[in-house]
């Protein structure tokens, strides 16, 4: 049998298939991957050391643009960071809005997950549903923070304003709609024999090696981990809420699909009972001026359950109006770079862009 | 493998969907109108806004810078600078609007920003949208949605009714917890350094407090004020009625913060240590300065700092002048100014007291002794009331009053007091005559709105007992066949426009006079300077207007060598002003010598 030869094919930073500002260098033998290297460094705006300029405030609105399709966790982990080192109180009632919150942006944030899993094989269909249908989950984030994407909404203290006057009943319309797009979806997408075949076997994950490296999210419970921050250290107010925690066991693109479609069922859940159990009172435990507010010597490693997997913040304060240290540990630095690297050797060219949006590969996670 | 016939079926179905209209709207023939909280373009109400900038401090992003706009003049309370927003740096996170003090800041619901230059996003809210105000969107509803705190920390003070049995302090004094909170208030704009007739660096000393480094804090005092303790207590703090954070809450503390700081330092010595003053050697020129007041201080020790042979000339017991004979010690106790002044001296400041101009030396002699000098004896004598009666016994002069009970001399003053006028010194008549047990009554011709007292002391004086007769003209002194002062004549008065657009002014209503009896009646309606002390021949070379000398702006007057400064200097009399003055010739004095030299 004569090897084929061997060829080097660029994918990305400028590609419609690839999740972002980012490269993946292959090198091809025919059509199947020989070796498949990870290059960064098309987005990095240095967050973090953006932040060891400015005031603990200054610092807020910037900690947001690290995710583009869900910007919450990391407004929350700031948040809960800071507060952590303070030992400042927050409202149950804002802990229960940000839960609100979080899983709005996780409902949003699978809307783009759809339409990205779905078009990578070819699916055009589902982007223009799932993505025009993620707009409503905008409208309703628009009304409460007045930003589309990016919120602003989240700070230490609580959260930057009240609900508006009748906008949980405009969140359970929402809901609805969602809820009734679902067979539609499933039709076109799970039920799809073309899209199962596609899935089944492709970028599968060993569940040791799954362990061993760190993997986290969908990725991990598709391999049969019952892994989920909320609750295994739940935050703010997830261990009063009922879910469960989808898993699978296949460790392969179609495992993983299966994970985040329960996850969305188990979403729409959650806010259900969030609007339920909504308390009353402040929504705001106020801070002192933004432009002298000191922190005490400390630090804090807090985490959330991401879409994409724990997203952990780790803030260091030397007492000063700044903060001294902000570390962003993302799941994509795990997933975009040494995970993807090592699934993709064997895989076929065409499965490149599916695979990686089964992972949740988000490039600025990678450049803080 | 057996054929799935679902899977491949199913997915037809989203044929259906060929039926539905769209989710999208026909922009831009429709537009979907933005949330009530949207978060859009910046507008700035332009005649709200004060120019403090802290918009433009708060933008992480750097976007906001303060421009000059034509149109726009800068004046007290205001920078005359307005915000200008580059678009193609702001995130419209809005910070700049909850930071906003005056509330003047608000994003809209326009989005869309169309220039005809391709190199600038530079958009100057309120200027480039004039009618932004109808879309505003994203602002404070409340100052409780601000991001600042607009209340202020509350200052302990005696109980009314227990001030008045003693002369002790009324205002008790920041903790240090208490301090760095409403220290930490403050948001650094400035607009309080430039009404400070000293242009005192406010901020920085407050944001020292706010750190908890009382002692740098009062380094930072000393640099241009070596009276902070006295301005700490006294001073008529215009930097507060210009606090940005005023325009919808309570000024930042100033004064008191000022107090705190100075307190911290409670002898002579921890002072010096804590300021380490560096002191230049002797230059061997010599300073003459008449009257040891807040001018002639301050202008003392900035000079002996510099190595010059300073000497004050003071003709009372004590160094102070009106803020030592005129304020009362339940304001100004005796030992803090005895501390602010021993230290002046333990630094070289040479005081003579009980000399007197003109009577112990000569004017000449003075001159003849020293390169320059300075005159700061502040006013001193009272005007008249000009009504008749005024002679009668038991009708005296608030400041003669005040000085005499300062000076702890034997003051006998009857059960009704009725004091006439209503400025600091009118207030400090009457709060003192409580404390001697005495009814009081002040009459004002105009309003209380209208009067020059500082509001803190006019209420002060109500919390004391002490009633105000408003829009109430004193017209007669009646005496008993003693020559006693038995009852005052008055009128009520109506205000009425002045025909200029000027402040309106009080007119005796006909047939609406009164007489309430009183023991005495205390004159407070200004002073004046007296000038005699200066021999004829260099009076006649210098200029006045209505009173007071006139100078320049380093405090010269028409003789190069001499310098005037305070109350005989300047409109406002008061004790920063005189500070401020003091520090001015020390500039004017430094160029004569470097000038003299020279030659």
């Amino acid at each position: 049998m004569t090897r084929e030869k061997e060829t080097t094919l660029y994918l990305g930073p400028q590609h419609p298939g690839i999740t972002g500002n980012m490269m993946v260098k292959l090198k091809v033998a025919g059509d199947e991957i020989v070796k498949a290297e990870t290059h960064v460094g098309y987005l990095h705006r240095a967050f973090e050391k953006l932040m060891e300029a400015r005031t603990w405030m200054q610092s807020f609105p910037i900690v947001c643009r690290i995710c583009v399709p869900e910007p919450d966790p990391n407004e929350e982990n700031f948040a809960r960071a800071v507060e952590e080192i303070e030992g400042r109180e927050v409202p149950e009632r804002a802990q229960y809005i940000r839960v609100l919150v979080l899983e709005l942006a996780r409902l949003a944030s699978f809307g783009l997950w759809f339409g990205g899993q779905s078009g990578s094989a070819g699916l055009y269909t589902m982007p223009q549903w799932t993505v025009g249908d993620r707009d409503y989950i905008l409208d309703l984030f628009e009304e409460l923070t007045g930003g589309r994407v990016y919120h602003m909404y989240i700070w230490p203290g609580g959260v930057r304003k009240d609900l508006p006057e009748g906008f949980t009943d405009r969140v359970l319309k929402t809901l609805d709609y969602l809820e009734s797009r679902l067979p539609a979806i499933d039709n076109l997408m799970f039920d799809n024999a073309v899209f199962q075949k596609r899935a089944q076997g492709v970028g599968y994950i060993d569940p040791k090696m799954a362990r061993e490296w760190g993997v986290v999210g969908p990725p991990l419970r598709a391999c049969g981990f019952k892994n989920d921050v909320r609750i295994d250290e739940p935050y703010e107010i997830y261990d009063k809420l009922n879910f469960e925690v989808p898993t699978e066991t296949g460790g392969d693109v179609w495992a993983r699909a299966l994970v985040r479609r329960r996850e969305y069922d188990q979403s729409i859940s959650i806010i259900r009972q969030v609007i339920e159990k909504m308390p009353g009172g402040e929504y705001y435990n106020k801070v002192p001026n933004p432009l002298t507010w000191t922190i005490p010597r400390g630090d804090a490693y807090v985490k959330t359950e991401s879409v994409r997997g724990e997203f952990g913040y780790y803030v260091v304060s030397d007492g000063s109006t700044k903060p001294r240290r902000v570390h962003v540990r993302g799941p994509a630095y795990v997933h975009a770079v040494s995970l993807l690297e090592r699934i993709l050797v064997g895989a076929n060219i065409a499965d490149v862009s599916f695979i990686m949006n089964s992972l949740g590969t988000c490039p600025p996670e990678i450049e803080r | 493998m057996a054929l799935d016939l679902k899977g491949i079926l199913a997915p037809f179905t989203a044929l259906k969907q060929l039926g539905k209209p769209p989710h999208t709207v026909a922009y831009p023939m429709v537009k979907k109108p933005t949330a009530e909280r949207y978060r859009g373009l910046h507008y700035n109400e332009l005649d709200d806004c004060i120019g403090c900038g802290t918009c433009s401090t708060i933008c992480q992003n750097g976007a906001i810078d303060m421009i000059s706009l034509d149109g726009v003049e800068g004046k007290t309370g205001d920078s005359g600078l307005r915000p200008r927003v580059d678009n193609g740096r702001c995130c419209w996170c809005g910070l700049c609007v909850d930071v906003c003090p005056t509330g003047s800041l608000s994003l809209t619901q326009e989005y869309l920003y169309i220039t005809d230059d391709a190199d600038s996003f530079l958009w100057i809210p309120g200027v480039d949208n004039p009618e932004g105000g109808k879309l505003k969107s994203f602002y404070p509803e409340s100052n409780a949605q601000s991001l600042l705190d607009y209340n202020r920390i509350p200052m302990p003070e005696l109980e009314g009714m227990e001030r008045i049995k003693s002369y002790a302090e009324v205002v008790l004094g920041y903790n240090q917890e208490e301090a760095q909170a409403e220290a930490e208030r403050c948001i650094s704009c400035g607009l309080c350094v430039e009404a400070c007739p000293e242009h005192m660096h406010i901020p920085e000393y407050i944001n020292a407090i706010s750190r908890g480094e009382p002692d740098m804090a009062l380094k930072i005092i000393y640099d241009n004020n070596p009276l902070g303790e006295l301005c700490g207590k006294v001073c008529t703090r215009r930097c507060e009625d210009v606090c940005s954070i005023a325009v919808r809450g309570e000024p930042v503390a100033i004064r008191w913060l000022k107090r705190y700081a100075t307190e911290q330092a409670n002898n002579i010595d921890i002072i010096r240590e804590i300021l380490d003053p560096e002191i230049l050697p002797p230059n061997g020129r010599k300073v003459g300065i008449i009257g040891a007041g807040p001018s002639g201080l301050t202008a003392g020790y900035y000079l002996a700092l510099k190595g010059y042979d300073v000497t004050i000339y003071e003709a009372k017991k004590h160094a102070g002048g009106m803020t030592m004979y005129g304020i009362p010690k339940y304001r100004l106790p005796m030992e803090s100014l005895q501390k602010q002044i021993g230290y002046m001296e333990s630094i070289g400041v040479k005081i003579k007291f009980d000399t007197k101009i003109g009577v112990d030396i000569s004017f000449e002699e003075l001159q003849k002794e020293h390169g320059a000098i300075f005159i700061g004896i502040g006013f001193e004598v009272p005007y008249t009331l000009g009504i008749e009666g005024e002679h009668f016994e038991g009708s005296i002069q608030a400041v003669n009053f005040l000085r005499e009970v300062n000076a702890e001399r034997p003051v006998e003053i009857g059960q009704h007091v009725v004091v006439i006028g209503g400025g600091n010194v009118a207030i400090d008549g009457a709060r003192i005559a409580r404390r001697f047990g005495s009814d009081v009554t002040i009459l004002y011709r105009r309003r209380v709105a209208d009067m020059p007292a500082d509001w803190e002391e006019i209420e002060g004086a109500e919390d004391e007992g002490v009633k105000i007769l408003t829009q109430a003209i004193p017209l007669e002194i009646l005496a008993d066949k003693n020559g006693k002062v038995e009852s005052i004549k008055y009128g009520m008065a109506e205000m009425v426009d002045d025909g200029k657009g000027g402040r309106p002014r009080p007119r005796l209503i006909e047939n609406d006079e009164h007489i309430m009896p009183v023991d005495n009646i205390i004159g407070a309606i200004g002073q004046e300077a007296d000038y005699s002390f200066i021999p004829e021949n260099i009076r006649e070379q210098l200029e006045f207007s209505r009173g007071r000398m006139v100078t320049g702006e380093l405090k010269e007057t028409k003789l190069p060598w001499l310098f005037a400064g305070g109350d005989i200097a300047n409109n406002t009399a008061d004790a920063i002003s005189a500070i401020a003055d003091g520090y001015k010739a020390v500039k004017g004095i430094e160029k004569l010598f470097a000038q003299k030299g020279q030659e």
